[in-house]
């Protein structure tokens, strides 16, 4: 039993990095942007977030500056392909390709680096009940923050008006146009947004999850992310319920292991994207689903005027 | 006047750009002296002023703090051993595939005749290679195959592994210890082993439970994997992969872990009982000297804790003196030839004996082994079936 608390509270460690970079996507992706380059965004944040917890010894500056970095790359992919009208698949694949690579060149000197003693966190009085304790309450802050971003989402879009706009200009950019909202400065706060979500969950994974800055440690997180976003068809507690299915699977398959039972992990490894085709052609072949979730003019550029 | 200030910032700009080009293209060689261009005159000049060229090829970058990280101190080490003598360049992130055979022939197109391949994958394309190129010499890593103008060198990192073992064993409390698995190949299977050995060693209860991330390096894959091992009440852990990320995660849980390639003791000051160190220098100044006096030829180099290869370092105030004492007669008995690792009597874990009583294994047995010792838990992925 107690085995399995752990293996529940890894679980909601591991979901959460992809929890946080998926809902950022969903931002995006409910203004009608795709952005490929979630994995380059991650990347870049990781070692900006690395590095000033490196220099600063504070983790909460490290999320700040990850939040910084993810949200700068993201404004460069967002001027390319809202106001330049540029492919946003390729562009994206662009951003991935560069930020794989720049932040390989700038963390060159930051590999042999370590950060100071990591802190534990206890949530006081909840902490030591047997099981629930060690399952759900000994987690970074930054676990609840996802469940509380992921509520925070939901009432936004589905119940504020803002959130109502962000979806229009998602649905019917022409339309949102018409009505006198400015399309394009809305799809770029969404863009920064994402951007900055994703960088989050860089600086997690580099300060936080394995405290070390190595080249491509990401390793396709931000593409399990993108993935998400489909399989759970662009809802908030979807993605999240995702996160931690992806992230349950992981770490699985390495209990599983642990355990002696044999498991082939390159199987599970390609779990969460063959999860992501069956749900992409189970929504396909309904299309009042996809009317209703995806969102109508994802991926098309939108020409003010035309 | 505008005009001019802005065709100036413009210039300014340009050269920026053009420098931060031309620092990225720089190529990385560490010339302790500037080479001459080759003179037309030069078949008059004595043969051997040019100082020698070698290359390295590593398959990650060299600051993981790990296997690449050795190879490279090894490489400098080397190059100031015969300084002026030599030049040596390296180039990182040689992957294991296709990609490996144009860094190799990019590597004697530019002059090398010393070319390292550090990495078991590199095999296959610096033998392609080296079948074109016969006036140019290769040292494989970890390899098997050779050729009149390619060698093979490893290190012996099971007697590394089995000191990391008798560590193990002395200081768990649960009688349970972790490994995180690479790939598993021979020689992992074999330090998976070794670890064991040397843990039972010490003490007979122990069982290793192994996970395997199918990678050399992936740090959060191989969090993720201490993790679970301590969650199966795993309480020392050890590592076959490239990062620190093992020895991270068992400091957060308070639990121990040994390093492995590099001395890893500043990355886990708690955690960290002791570091498995590879020392490639002695074998790269061997195979430089005997270029440098034309005596090369084709083999298969083996060293360990005897040729001064594999060491124990950093070995934790935690561990107790006679633990230490420990670890100091094994290296003592590796060194002399008196203590053989893999004597018998060995079997595997599901009851078949390998060694009979008092056999020692030989370098042939101990390059195939495709099996679990006693004590390790689970089966040998795409093992031995039967």
């Amino acid at each position: 039993m107690d085995a399995f608390a752990l293996l529940l509270a890894a679980t909601l460690n591991s979901g959460t990095v992809l929890a946080f970079a998926a809902l950022g996507l969903l931002i995006n992706e409910r203004a009608g942007i795709v952005n490929l380059g979630a994995e380059g965004i991650m990347l870049v944040a990781a070692v900006a977030g690395f590095a000033t917890a490196v220099h600063t010894g504070s983790d909460w500056v490290a999320f700040a500056a990850g939040m910084g970095a993810g949200a700068l790359m993201a404004a460069a992919f967002g001027w390319l392909v809202i106001w330049l009208n540029t492919n946003q698949y390729a562009s994206g694949l662009a951003l991935s390709l560069f930020g794989a690579g720049f932040s390989a060149f700038v963390g060159l000197r930051y590999t042999q680096e370590k950060l100071s003693q990591r802190s534990h966190f206890d949530v006081p009085g909840l902490a030591d009940i047997p099981f629930i304790g060690p399952a759900l309450f000994r987690q970074h802050p930054l676990v609840y923050l996802a469940i509380v971003l992921a509520v925070a989402l939901t009432w936004f879009l589905y119940r504020s008006r803002a959130g109502l706009v962000l979806r229009a200009v998602g649905e019917s950019p022409e339309s949102a146009h018409a009505l006198g909202y400015p399309v394009r400065r809305i799809r770029f706060a969404a863009v920064m947004a994402g951007g900055a979500l994703c960088g989050l969950a860089g600086a997690y994974i580099s300060v936080i999850y394995t405290p070390l800055w190595v080249e491509g440690m990401v390793a396709g997180k931000g593409w399990i992310a993108l993935a998400l976003t489909t399989f759970a068809t662009w809802r908030p507690a979807r993605v999240l319920l995702g996160a931690y299915l992806f992230g349950g699977v992981t770490m699985l398959q390495f209990h599983l292991q642990g355990e002696g039972v044999q498991v082939s992990s390159q199987l599970l490894t390609a779990m969460p994207y063959l999860a992501t085709i069956i749900v992409l052609v189970l929504i396909s072949r309904n299309a009042a689903w996809i009317r209703a979730n995806m969102p109508a003019s994802l991926g098309k550029p939108f020409f003010p005027g035309s | 006047m505008i005009d001019s200030k802005r065709s100036m910032l413009r210039l300014t700009g340009w050269t920026v750009l053009a420098a931060a080009a031309l620092a990225g293209c720089s190529k990385k060689e560490e010339a302790t002296i500037a080479s001459p261009a080759p003179a037309p005159i030069a078949a008059s000049a004595p043969a051997n002023v040019e100082p020698l060229k070698v290359s390295f090829a590593y398959i990650g970058s060299i600051g993981d703090g790990g296997w690449n990280t050795a190879h490279d101190n090894a490489r400098k080490a080397m190059e100031k051993e015969f300084a002026g003598k030599v030049v040596t360049s390296y180039v990182e992130k040689v992957a294991e595939g296709p990609d490996a055979e144009r860094v190799f022939r990019d590597m004697v197109s530019q002059g090398n005749k010393l070319i390292f391949g550090t990495t078991f994958g590199h095999g296959d394309y610096m033998l392609k290679v080296a079948a074109d190129s016969k006036d140019v010499k290769f040292e494989h890593a970890t390899g098997y195959k050779t050729a009149e103008n390619l060698r093979t060198y490893d290190s012996r990192t099971y007697e590394g592994a089995y000191m990391a073992g008798v560590l193990a064993g002395g200081m768990t409390k649960s009688n349970t210890l972790g490994v995180v698995g690479s790939v598993p190949i021979p020689e992992v299977i074999r330090n998976i082993n070794s670890f064991t050995l040397g843990a039972q060693s010490v003490n007979p209860k122990i069982k290793t439970k192994v996970v395997w991330v199918n990678s050399w390096g992936d740090p959060p894959k191989e969090t993720d994997a201490a993790q679970s091992l301590i969650n199966a009440g795993a309480d020392v852990l050890f590592q076959n992969t490239d990062t620190s990320a093992v020895l991270q995660t068992a400091e957060k849980a308070g639990k121990y872990a040994v390093g492995w390639d590099s001395d890893m003791s500043a990355y886990a000051p708690k955690a960290h009982l002791a570091s498995s160190v590879i020392n490639w220098t002695p074998y790269y100044i061997k195979a430089v000297k005997d270029m440098l006096e034309s005596k090369w030829t084709t083999g298969k180099t083996w060293w360990g804790v005897k040729e001064g290869a594999i060491d124990m370092v950093s070995i934790s105030d935690k561990v107790p003196a006679e633990l230490k004492a420990r670890i100091d007669t094994v290296k003592a008995g590796l060194k002399d030839g008196s203590f053989a690792i893999w004597k018998g009597p060995i079997s595997t874990n599901d009851g078949k004996e390998k060694l009979k009583k008092d056999q020692v294994a030989d370098d042939a047995f101990l390059g195939g082994i495709n099996f679990y010792v006693k004590g390790v838990e689970g089966t040998v992925p795409g093992g031995d079936k039967k």
